[in-house]
């Protein structure tokens, strides 16, 4: 047992009333005073030349105040990464995928923002398309970006080790082909954005975002606005799970809007426009060729990935090198190869999601582990143990594994799900199955080349002494981030959690790169720890000098301040404290026992002003030297392991998922509910991703199945009951030994149900969705 | 025409085609109920209309006409948490927040007829609310501790 006070408990989440009452407030429930309404005008064609846009009847419409299309900005590329700026804020000469914006409206209401959109009268020549990526990278496809021939966006060409030297010491080699679909993050909030431009230059953009500090950044390179004058809000935020952690045209036009009108704007994707917007995942085609020695050992690895993009890149260099990277671990892999693709394509582009370009990998990649597992005649269980890493190993891509509870993951499934006595003895259509999986805790370096904090924190204890305020820019989006900056602070301080109020979100309060790559606990956590303890060691030096007493004999534990060896003499600090509340009328006597932290903290005040901790957090140097080696480095990795249960239909081919029993290594778990959340969170995803999930295009590139009706997510009677158990690693580089479990968890859940599904029937789905039409059509084959 | 609204009556102008979800958040300031798709799919705008749980952005507004409806805002009273608000906070089936409204207040409808229910009844009477952050598990778990509290005549 830890003798943690406020760590490590079930402690409630300080947003759970607010959002459970109605009272939290999301970007679409703001209102101002003089607000105009804007509309985005969207691309009907997948790729198509602009020959002229004639914005003349829109602008006549009573009550339209602005309309705008790329000639009223300079154009200046964005994107996510620098190294692949190609995207504008409002289309250039060309629009390359159905719902590329091509116009923005702003209007004193919704409906004549709408109607004004349909007075924009575009003449487009339209352009062949090309919406294969196979297609796309043959000589002769239609060029989408000028720059890149064959429109590869990115390519990767990794070897770590002599992959073919090592395939001939192999006993088994084993290749298969892996593909999954395009999913989209469904979040529940619609992207919202309100911009407001005041009198004096400065520009404040409240918004759905995941990133305030990159949306900041970005705003302030495309409109040509110091970045000291641009302030990014993020009220609460419906979920984000990637597609959120970059600006967009929603934000940089609500922008525009405001600078051009000089009122408030607010802008909106509907549900439709937010699968067109997409940003999600990728779809991967891999193909892995994994070499080993008969009895189990794994030796080498080529793994071959295309990645359909859609028509900009977004986070897409990173995602091509993740689906290589996220290989190196969890097992000791002593060989790889990746080659690696992204193209663009007429859709919609694709980037970062739960799991950021490893989920596909970790599927295919696992799922061969069990091809493997069984061509040897070794229980899947023992494969993996037999090639597990260990705390203090190095991949062969150069992560280092500082901390690596695989091996507890791995038993404690095992152990809480009788595979023993399940594995190969359930009857026909009943299966079960396993896998596991690692992910970073936080990207090791920004976005953009920069020797940035990744984090910065302040916290201020208030004057009176008794409230302490946590002010970070990072981003609370569901997760619980600002509950576990809480807790982490009100454990490093001595105070109780009830007392301090964390205020987020914000570029205005602290640099902070945000809610992405599973790295708040981490970083902003470790931050969070820096800036209580500050503030703590300069209460307590005024305390020390106060009373005489060395600063090491102090500590403070719930809001009571103890000293080592005998009490000194506090009643003068009592005095004055007692005379400053004179006549209060409700009882606020401090404790009878002891000094409590809120008198020192006050004393504190009294003697030097207001006390302001600062806290701060930059990863190390981390990884090799090679290429690409900055993606997949983290100061942590989480990891976990899952055994699903399910039963398939034999008639049918309908699965369905009975059990799931999941572990991670999430080190200390800070709130131990919100772990349990993110694992079972990441158990839903997973399994819509695994079972149901695919964005769907016709011909022309339209999407087909652009609403929650039609784009099926699991619902409460798809997801089993999950069983949770948290697997605690002392991880060195985070806070209190802390890491990530937002994304890691998601890592073996498609695996396993495929892995199950094979069990119940004996044949191998390779490509997913596992539709009861493909798992039918594999039967009859079979057969 | 009047609505009636937590209790209260309110005298709205609003045209007829607008939807009851458009006239609660933009008109009269309950935002506490959300729009997610604006085509029923997803249940975050789920109100109570006389008492049986709707989705507000399938209602026209002249469909409500001298209806009592309540929002998320109307469950609580002074303050005091209805106990499912408090099984939720308690349980931890709040994450973005974003969903929390719409299942509360299908579940307060479906418990309200069924005080009782099985978790597989639970399941069902939620299966129109998506939730993409909890994978639910903690939000059934909330339900059914608030029917078990009201059983035992806490409520």
């Amino acid at each position: 047992m830890n003798s943690y006070s406020v760590i490590n408990s079930r402690a409630p989440r300080l947003d759970a009333p607010d959002k459970a009452t109605g009272r939290a407030f999301y970007t679409d429930d703001l209102y101002f005073p003089n607000m105009l309404y804007g509309a985005l005008l969207q691309s009907p064609l997948a790729h198509a030349r602009i020959l002229n846009i004639d914005i003349s009847r829109a602008k006549r419409l009573p009550g339209v105040k602005s309309v705008v299309t790329a000639k009223d900005v300079q154009i200046i590329r964005y994107g996510v990464s620098p190294a692949r700026y190609d995207e504008t804020i409002l289309a250039v000469d060309k629009v390359r995928y159905v719902g590329d914006e091509v116009a923005a409206v702003a209007a004193v209401d919704w409906e004549t923002a709408q109607e004004a959109l349909g007075l924009i009268q575009v003449d487009y020549e339209e352009l062949p398309a090309v919406f294969d990526p196979f297609e796309a990278m043959t000589e002769g496809a239609p060029q989408i970006h000028d720059a890149y021939t064959r429109n590869i966006c990115a390519e990767v060409h990794q070897e770590f080790g002599n992959v073919e030297a090592a395939f001939e010491q192999c006993d088994l080699i084993h290749e298969h082909r892996f593909v999954n679909k395009r999913q989209d993050a469904a979040f529940l909030e619609p992207n919202n954005a309100v911009a407001v431009y005041d009198q004096l230059g400065y520009l404040t953009l409240y918004t759905s975002t995941q990133v305030p500090h990159y949306v900041q950044r970005t705003v302030s390179m495309v409109l040509k606005i110091p970045i000291g004058r641009v302030r990014v809000v993020k009220p609460y935020v419906g979920g984000g799970f990637g597609p959120k952690a970059s600006a967009s045209t929603l934000e940089l036009a609500a922008c525009l809007l405001s600078i051009k009108t000089h009122r408030p704007v607010k802008l909106h994707f509907n549900r439709e426009q937010v699968f067109l917007h997409s940003r999600a995942r990728h779809q991967f085609f891999h193909t892995f060729k994994t070499g080993v020695k008969k009895d189990g050992t794994l030796l080498a690895l080529h793994n071959t990935c295309i990645l359909e993009g859609g028509a900009y890149s977004s986070f897409g260099i990173a995602t091509v090198y993740y689906a290589g990277s996220l290989l190196g671990g969890p097992y000791k892999l002593p060989h790889m190869k990746y080659d690696g693709f992204r193209v663009y394509t007429n859709r919609p582009a694709c980037g970062a999601q739960r799991g950021h370009g490893g989920v596909a990998a970790r599927a295919g990649f696992e799922q061969q582990l069990d091809i493997i597992a069984e061509k040897l005649g070794i229980d899947p269980v023992e494969l993996r143990l037999k090639n597990i890493m260990e705390a203090g190993d190095t991949t062969c891509n150069e992560l280092n594994m500082s901390s690596l509870g695989m091996k507890e993951c791995i038993e404690a499934i095992r152990d809480h799900s009788d595979w023993k006595q399940k594995k190969g003895r359930l009857p026909k259509g009943k299966g079960i199955g396993l896998a596991c999986g690692f992910f970073v805790s936080g990207a090791g370096y920004p976005i953009y080349r920069s020797d940035t904090y990744h984090a910065t924190v302040v916290v201020k204890i208030s004057e009176d002494g008794g409230t302490v305020q946590l002010q970070t820019g990072s981003a609370e989006i569901g997760q619980g981030s600002d509950t576990a900056f809480a807790m982490i602070a009100a454990e490093a301080l001595g105070v109780r959690y009830e007392d301090v109020r964390v205020v987020s979100g914000d570029t205005d309060l602290s640099v902070d790169l945000g809610a992405y790559s599973s790295r708040q606990t981490l970083m902003t956590g470790y931050a969070a720890k820096d800036a209580a303890e500050d503030a703590k060691c300069q209460i307590l030096e005024v305390l020390s000098e106060a009373l005489n007493v060395p600063v090491e004999k102090i500590s403070v534990r719930n809001g009571l301040v103890f000293f080592e060896g005998a009490t000194p003499d506090y009643m003068p600090i009592r005095l004055a404290y007692i005379k400053e509340h004179r006549g209060w009328p409700y009882d606020d006597r401090p404790h009878d026992d002891h000094l409590t932290f809120k008198e020192a903290a006050r004393l504190a005040y009294l003697k030097r002003g207001t006390i302001v901790g600062t806290g701060k957090y930059k990863p190390p140097k981390l990884g090799g030297s090679f290429r690409g080696a900055a993606v997949g480095t983290s100061p942590a990795y989480g990891c976990s392991a899952m055994i699903a249960e399910v039963s398939v239909d034999l008639e049918t081919g309908e699965v369905t998922v009975e059990k799931v029993t999941d572990a991670h290594d999430c080190g200390l778990a800070i709130n131990r509910t919100s772990v349990e959340g993110q694992m079972e969170g990441s158990v839903a995803m997973g399994l819509g991703e695994a079972l149901f999930e695919e964005v769907k295009f016709n011909d022309q590139g339209q999407i087909i199945n652009a609403s929650l009706g039609e784009y099926k997510i699991p619902t409460a009677l798809d997801v089993p009951p999950v069983q949770s158990i948290i697997i605690e690693s002392n991880e060195p580089n985070g806070p209190y030994g802390a890491k990530e479990v937002g994304e890691g968890a998601i890592m073996p859940t498609i695996p396993a149900i495929l892995n199950a599904v094979y069990d119940a029937t004996g044949v191998r789905i390779t490509e997913l969705p596992i539709t009861s039409e493909r798992i039918w059509r594999a039967l009859k084959e079979k057969k | 025409m009047k609505i009636n609204v937590n209790g209260r009556d309110y005298k709205i102008a609003a045209k007829p085609w607008r939807t009851l979800l458009e006239v609660l958040r933009y008109e009269l300031g309950f935002t506490g109920t959300k729009e997610g798709c604006g085509t029923g799919s997803c249940g975050s705008c789920t109100v109570l209309m006389d008492g049986k749980a709707v989705n507000a952005c399938l209602v026209f507004i002249a469909e409500a006409k001298g209806k009592a409806i309540t929002t998320i805002e109307g469950l609580s009273r002074e303050g005091k948490l209805h106990p499912l608000q408090q099984a939720f906070i308690d349980e931890g089936a709040v994450q973005c927040g974003f969903c929390t409204p719409g299942v509360i207040l299908t579940a307060k409808a479906f418990l309200d007829s069924n005080p009782q229910p099985s978790e597989s009844q639970i399941r069902e009477a939620i299966a129109g609310n998506l939730c993409r952050c909890t994978g639910y598990d903690k939000i059934v778990r909330a339900i059914m501790n608030a029917a078990q509290a009201a059983d035992k005549g806490r409520v």
